[in-house]
C-alpha cells in the first residue's frame, strides 16, 4: 500500500465516522434518555427505521427535507409511545415490549414504505469542512451531515439537563427509584412515557439522517442493527450524553472500515469487517460488565443491567 | 383450572383481536378487510395444498422458537434465533466439505448433527458470557446473530462457494441421498416431524424430569436454586445449548430438504418469527406446535395477499407486530377479577330499583 492509499483508507474511515456515526449518536442519545428513566426501549431499532421510512416519505412527498425530518422524529415518537404506554400496563415487561415493537415498527416500515423503494427525496444539505485541502478524499471525508451538530447540540443540552435542571433530575430520581419519585408525588409512568417518547423523537433524527443523507435512499435494509448497537451503546458511554459523542464517532469509524478498505481495492472480508461494530460491542460489554454486580452508572431501576 | 383457562382464552383473544386490527388496517389502503380474512384463511388452511405449504413453514418455526421457549424457562431472553439457524445451516452443508459421507440416512443424521452442535455451541455462548460476565443475553445474542450472517455471508460468497453459483452465491448442493424428502409422497418434509418431536421431547424434559425442574427452579427464583445449591450456571448452559441445537437444526433441516445448500435465502427471518411464536405460546414448548402451524400458515398466506390484491409482503410482518404487541398487552388483563367485573353491572342491574329503603335504614 502507497501512502496515499493510507491517506484515503484513513480519511474513509474518518469520514465514515463522521457519516455513519450520525445515526449511532442520535439513537445512542434516545436510548440514554429512555434509561435514564428506568426504562430500556430495544424497540429503537424498530423507530429507527420506521423514522427513516416516514422522513424519506415526507421528504419526498413534500419537497422540503426539512419536513421529512420532522416526520421521522414525530413517527419515532409515536411509536415509542406505544413503548412507554404498554410498558405502563401491570406486568408488561419492557424488554419483551421492545422485541414487539421492533417487529411491528420493521413491518410498517416496510408496508407504508413499498411505494419509497424508487424514487429520489431530497438530501440534507451537507457542511464541508474539508475545503482547505485538496485532497479528494479528504475532502468528501469532511462532508459532515447538518444533522450533526444538532445532534452534538442535543447531547449537550441533555448532559446540561440531567446535571442541571429540575426536568433532569425527576427523569434521574425516577431512573434510580420509582418508589422515591412516587413517595414525592410524581408520576412514575408519566415521566417515564414523557422521556421514552422524547427519546423516540431524537432517534427518529438518527433514521431521517439515513434516509436523506447517507445511505440516502429507502430500502428494506436500512438499518442493520443500529439501534439495538445503541442499547450497548449506552452502556459503552455509561449513560453519559457526553460520552455519547465519543462511543457514536467510535462506532461509526468501526462500521466504515470495511467500505474504506473496499473503496482502496482490498474486497476481501467485506462481510467480515462489516461485523467489526458488532464484535466491537461484544468486546466492549465483556469488558466492562462485571458478573454479580450493576454497571457503574448504571440507573437504579434498569432491568437489563443487573 | 382457571389459569389454564386464561392461558389459552388470552393468546386466542389477542390473535382474533390482532386479526381484526390488521384488517382494519389494510383497509386504509382501500382493500376489503373481509377478503383479506378469507384469503388468509385459505391461503393457510384452505385446501390440500396450502396445508403443505403451512406445514413446511411450521417445521422450522417450531425449531426456532424453542430456542427462546428452553432458555427463557432458564430465566434467560434470547433472541438470537436467527444466528443458530444460519450457522447451523452452514454446519450442514460445510460437513461434506470436510468429511466423505456415506451417501444414506446415516450422513443425513450426521449433517443434523452438525447444524445442532454450531447452533448449540453460539447460544451456548450468549449463556456463558452471561453467566460468566454479567453480559445480558438480550443484546449478546443479538449481536452474535448479526456476526454468525456476517459469518455466514463471507464464507458462502468466499471459501466455501460453489464456482458455479453465479448470480447467487451458494455452497455446493447436498449429494442427493443427503438430503431430506417430502413424507408419503407430499411436500411435507421430514423436518415437522423433528420439530413436533423436538417440542415434545423438550416438553416432557421440563416437566417431568429432575433436570428439566431444575432449569425451570433456576428460572423461577434464582435464589432458591442457589440456596439448594443447584449448579445455576451448568444449567443455563445446558438450556441455552438445547435450545441452540433446535435452531441450528432448523438451519439444517431448511438447507436438507428445502435449499439444497446453503445461500442467502436462509436468512428469512425465521428466528425471528421464533421469538413472536414462543411468546405466544406462553413460553410451553408443548403449546409451541398449534402456535408455529398457525403463524407458518400466515406465513403461507402472505405470499397469496401479494398476488391477490396486490398488499406489500411485508403485511404479514404487520400482522405479526401488531400480534406480538396485542400478546404483551394481553399479560395486563390475566391480573382482572374477572368474576367481579362480569358479575358487578349483572347484580347491579338485578337488583330491583323499587325495594322500598325505610325497612333497612330505621336503627
Amino acid at each position: 500500500m502507497t501512502a496515499d492509499m493510507w491517506l484515503s483508507l484513513l480519511a474513509g474511515i474518518g469520514g465514515g465516522a463522521l457519516r455513519v456515526g450520525v445515526p449511532y449518536l442520535f439513537v445512542s442519545l434516545g436510548e440514554c434518555l429512555t434509561e435514564k428513566s428506568g426504562r430500556i426501549n430495544l424497540g429503537l431499532e424498530g423507530v429507527l427505521v420506521l423514522a427513516a421510512m416516514a422522513a424519506f416519505g415526507g421528504a419526498y412527498l413534500s419537497g422540503n427535507v426539512w419536513l421529512g425530518v420532522l416526520a421521522g422524529a414525530v413517527a419515532g415518537g409515536l411509536l415509542a409511545a406505544l413503548h412507554g404506554l404498554l410498558c405502563a400496563l401491570p406486568r408488561v415487561n419492557d424488554v419483551a415490549t421492545g422485541i414487539a415493537l421492533m417487529l411491528l415498527g420493521t413491518g410498517l416500515a416496510f408496508y407504508l414504505g413499498k411505494p419509497l423503494m424508487q424514487p429520489q427525496a431530497p438530501q440534507i444539505p451537507a457542511i464541508e469542512l474539508g475545503n482547505w485541502s485538496d485532497n479528494a478524499a479528504l475532502r468528501a471525508a469532511l462532508q459532515i451531515n447538518a444533522l450533526l451538530p444538532i445532534g452534538i447540540a442535543i447531547a449537550v443540552l441533555l448532559w446540561w439537563a440531567f446535571g442541571r435542571t429540575r426536568w433532569g433530575l425527576l427523569v434521574r430520581l425516577t431512573g434510580d427509584s420509582a418508589h422515591a419519585a412516587r413517595a414525592l408525588g410524581y408520576s412514575v409512568n408519566g415521566i417515564r412515557l414523557m422521556a421514552t417518547t422524547l427519546g423516540g423523537m431524537v432517534a427518529g433524527l438518527g433514521g431521517a439522517s439515513l434516509t436523506l443523507f447517507y445511505p440516502g435512499s429507502w430500502n428494506e435494509g436500512i438499518s442493520s442493527g443500529q439501534g439495538l448497537i445503541a442499547v450497548a451503546l449506552v452502556i459503552f458511554a455509561r449513560w453519559s450524553p457526553l460520552r455519547c459523542i465519543g462511543a457514536a464517532a467510535l462506532f461509526g469509524g468501526a462500521g466504515a472500515i470495511g467500505p474504506a478498505l473496499q473503496s482502496v481495492g482490498i474486497s476481501w472480508g467485506y462481510h467480515l469487517f462489516n461485523t467489526v461494530p458488532y464484535v466491537l460491542t461484544l468486546l466492549i460489554l465483556v469488558l466492562t460488565c462485571k458478573p454479580g454486580s450493576v454497571a457503574v452508572g448504571s440507573p437504579g431501576e434498569l432491568s437489563a443491567t443487573r | 383450572m382457571r389459569e389454564t383457562l386464561k392461558d389459552i382464552l388470552l393468546p386466542v383473544l389477542a390473535i382474533a383481536t390482532a386479526l381484526l386490527l390488521f384488517g382494519g388496517f389494510v383497509s386504509l389502503s382501500g382493500v376489503n378487510p373481509v377478503e383479506v380474512w378469507v384469503i388468509l384463511f385459505k391461503g393457510a388452511f384452505g385446501d390440500w395444498f396450502s396445508w403443505q405449504n403451512t406445514l413446511q413453514r411450521a417445521a422450522p418455526l417450531m425449531l426456532t422458537a424453542l430456542c427462546v421457549v428452553v432458555p427463557a424457562r432458564a430465566g434467560l431472553v434470547v433472541i438470537g434465533g436467527e444466528g443458530a439457524l444460519v450457522l447451523g445451516g452452514l454446519a450442514c452443508a460445510a460437513l461434506p466439505y470436510a468429511l466423505p459421507l456415506p451417501d444414506n440416512s446415516l450422513g443425513t443424521a450426521l449433517v443434523f448433527a452438525a447444524g445442532a452442535c454450531a447452533g448449540a455451541l453460539w447460544i451456548a455462548l450468549v449463556g456463558a458470557l452471561r453467566q460468566y460476565r454479567g453480559i445480558n443475553e438480550t443484546i449478546s445474542s443479538l449481536l452474535l446473530a448479526y456476526i454468525a450472517i456476517g459469518l455466514f455471508k463471507h464464507l458462502v460468497e468466499g471459501p466455501l462457494r460453489d464456482p458455479a453459483s453465479l448470480n447467487k452465491p451458494s455452497t455446493y448442493a447436498l449429494n442427493e441421498g443427503l438430503r431430506v424428502g417430502g413424507m408419503a409422497g407430499s411436500d411435507i418434509h421430514w423436518g415437522l416431524l423433528l420439530g413436533v418431536l423436538a417440542c415434545l421431547a423438550c416438553g416432557l424434559w421440563l416437566r417431568q424430569t429432575a433436570s428439566g425442574f431444575a432449569v425451570r427452579v433456576v428460572g423461577g427464583n434464582a435464589r432458591t436454586a442457589q440456596l439448594v445449591g443447584l449448579p445455576a450456571s451448568k444449567l443455563v448452559l445446558v438450556a441455552c445449548a438445547v435450545g441452540g441445537a433446535c435452531a441450528g437444526l432448523a438451519g439444517a433441516v431448511e438447507v436438507a430438504a428445502v435449499h439444497t445448500n446453503a445461500n442467502a435465502s436462509l436468512i428469512t427471518g425465521y428466528g425471528y418469527a421464533g421469538i413472536l411464536v414462543a411468546f405466544i405460546a406462553r413460553q410451553n414448548a408443548f403449546a409451541v406446535i398449534p402456535v408455529a402451524i398457525l403463524f407458518g400458515g400466515f406465513g403461507a398466506a402472505g405470499s397469496l395477499l401479494q398476488r391477490r390484491l396486490g398488499l406489500p409482503d411485508a403485511s404479514v410482518q404487520v400482522l405479526q407486530g401488531i400480534a406480538f404487541v396485542l400478546i404483551l398487552a394481553s399479560e395486563a388483563l390475566r391480573g382482572l377479577d374477572w368474576k367481579q367485573l362480569l358479575l358487578t353491572p349483572l347484580l347491579r342491574w338485578r337488583r330491583p330499583p323499587d325495594v322500598a329503603p325505610d325497612k333497612e335504614i330505621h336503627l
